[in-house]
């Protein structure tokens, strides 16, 4: 109970050092939480794309059906193949147009003749699929072999950077809150310098007279990390939408974010805005205990 | 039990606090240090409470070694002495009861044994009826009585005054020591430094006196020499 009164006393006290505090980790879990909600989500993404052993095989113009056909009963002799499925011409041109309706301008110039036909062929494996490319880049008719292997190494390369400049700024950003709660942790000792004389002389533990300031310092975390996260989980829940529609695809973003009102979702939420005021309590406390180490030495 | 074994102060530079001092205050007694400013009391005290640690010699407390007391266990040791100061030490942004409540909130004691021994403890003192007041509404003498409130609210076997009447008018002060008497009374070890003169030779308690650090007497029913104590000049740990 004393401990719970002398931290309300302390933030009652000094109200602006305290909003100071807050803002500060609550800026550091806005920019941690964004950057690494992308990160889980590129990663997540690239996971998807690895589990996919596919590639598309795209034939010149004069090729279709019969080339494709045969290809697929030579591949199918291998004994590495999953399924195949061929993209006519004009199931080409039928994509194309429902992917740009809202795009009159691409359509216009856009006829059958004008896209290959195409083999989506999965492997069984893989590992499998640079055996599959040898047997594809001999047949008769192709074009070009595109793999998911190239889609994950693009996006691999933005999620290094995603993770490169999330990690730099959020590094500064709990670098800054660290002196920040430890500037006014240290103040604060520098205020209550002749309770902490009073304490320790009455025979107060070292624990006694450092909790408060640790449990304050934490409390900035908590609140800084808890509002942060909760603006964030806002901000999904407005665009859980779009994002299901860009990348619902994914089972595993579908099976969290495929349903607002799933207990997956609401569970998963609560455990980002948990854990996050959890680091938060404890990037503060850390704050607070640099303070004590350096302004209240035994 | 209290005792002191050769033990030694030196300041930095070698400015004495005390010097080669034995001593034993056997549970109980009450006991006046007295010394002009500058002999060493203040020193003493403090070296009880482990605020200073002896440049030599050993001071034992009911068999507690003080020097072998680390940061982190000296709390068992102060929760044993309330200390009273001459400035006092009240937190001047808490009432007298929260003042006096602060040493049995450390101590972990339950609200309502607080409340109890708070009450308790201020009607001993005569200052139950200004439990809300803060320490800028009280008199110097009613704030020392607040200190001895605060310091004995804990039940300590041993009870230090630092010049507890120093900053008070005569009559105050005899109220003062009216209740450390009583609190002596009570079973508690009192041990006082002060220059009240009239106080030692009213009570006629056993009395230290200290003179450049040294030990220079040991008197069972000690009196206060005008003249002897007060002509030496100032060095070391002087009185708060």
């Amino acid at each position: 109970m004393r401990l719970i009164r002398d931290v309300r006393t302390h933030i009652r006290r000094s109200p602006y050092q305290a909003m100071a505090a807050v803002l500060t980790m609550f800026l550091t879990f806005l920019v941690g939480s964004v950057f690494f909600l992308a990160t889980v989500a590129s990663l997540t993404i690239i996971s998807y794309f690895e589990s996919k052993p596919q590639l598309t095989v795209f034939f010149v113009q004069n090729a279709g059906e019969k080339e494709a056909t045969l290809l697929k009963e030579t591949l199918d002799q291998t004994g590495k193949v999953a399924s195949t499925k061929f993209i006519s011409k004009d199931e080409a041109l039928a994509t194309y147009k429902e992917q740009n309706k809202n795009d009159p301008l691409l359509l216009e110039m856009v006829t059958a003749d004008i896209l290959p036909a195409s083999l989506e062929v999965s492997a069984k494996d893989p590992t499998f699929l640079s055996e599959l490319d040898t047997v594809i880049v001999g047949a008769t008719g192709v074009d070009e072999v595109i793999y998911q292997r190239d889609v994950v190494d693009s996006l691999l390369s933005w999620t290094n950077a995603i993770r490169l400049i999330g990690g730099i700024l959020g590094g500064l950003l709990v670098l800054d809150s660290l002196l920040i709660i430890g500037t006014v942790i240290a103040m604060k000792i520098a205020l209550k310098r002749e309770e902490i004389e009073i304490l320790t002389l009455v025979g107060a533990t070292s624990w006694t007279i450092r909790a408060p300031f640790i449990l304050e310092g934490g409390l900035y975390g908590v609140m800084g990390a808890g509002v942060a996260s909760f603006l964030v989980t806002i901000l999904i829940l407005w665009q859980r939408y779009n994002i299901v529609t860009f990348l619902g695809v994914i089972p595993s973003i579908q099976s969290v974010l495929g349903s607002s009102t799933s207990v997956v979702f609401i569970l998963s939420c609560l455990g980002f805005i948990v854990v996050n005021m959890i680091v938060g309590f404890i990037i503060g406390s850390l704050g607070s205990v640099i303070a004590l180490a350096r302004y209240l030495r035994d | 039990m209290i005792e002191f074994f050769s033990v030694s102060k030196l300041y930095p530079g070698n400015a004495p606090g005390i010097v080669d001092v034995s001593v034993k205050i056997p549970d109980g007694e009450f006991v006046f240090l007295i010394g002009p400013s500058g002999s060493g009391k203040t020193t003493f005290l403090r070296l009880l409470i482990r605020d200073l640690l002896p440049t030599q010699g050993n001071i034992m407390i009911d068999d507690i070694p003080v020097g072998s007391l680390t940061a982190n266990t000296v709390y068992t040791l102060r929760r044993k002495i309330g200390i009273v100061f001459q400035d006092f030490k009240l937190l001047t942004d808490r009432t007298v009861y929260e003042n006096v409540a602060l040493v049995s909130e450390i101590l972990g004691k339950a609200h309502g044994e607080i409340e109890h021994g708070v009450m308790n403890v201020l009607e001993l003192v005569g200052l139950a009826d200004k439990r809300n007041h803060f320490p800028m509404q009280l008199s110097a003498g009613e704030m020392q009585r607040a200190a001895i409130a605060r310091a004995i609210v804990g039940g300590p076997k041993i009870l230090l005054a630092d010049e507890p009447t120093g900053n008070l008018d005569p009559e105050t002060a005899a109220g003062i020591w009216d209740i450390l008497d009583e609190i002596h009374g009570l079973g508690t070890t009192v041990l006082i430094a002060t220059h009240n003169q009239d106080a030692v030779n009213k009570m006629r308690k056993r009395t230290l006196t200290l003179e450049h650090g040294a030990l220079i007497s040991d008197e069972a029913k000690g009196k206060y020499h005008v003249g002897r104590h007060d002509k030496h000049d100032h060095k070391g740990g002087g009185s708060k």
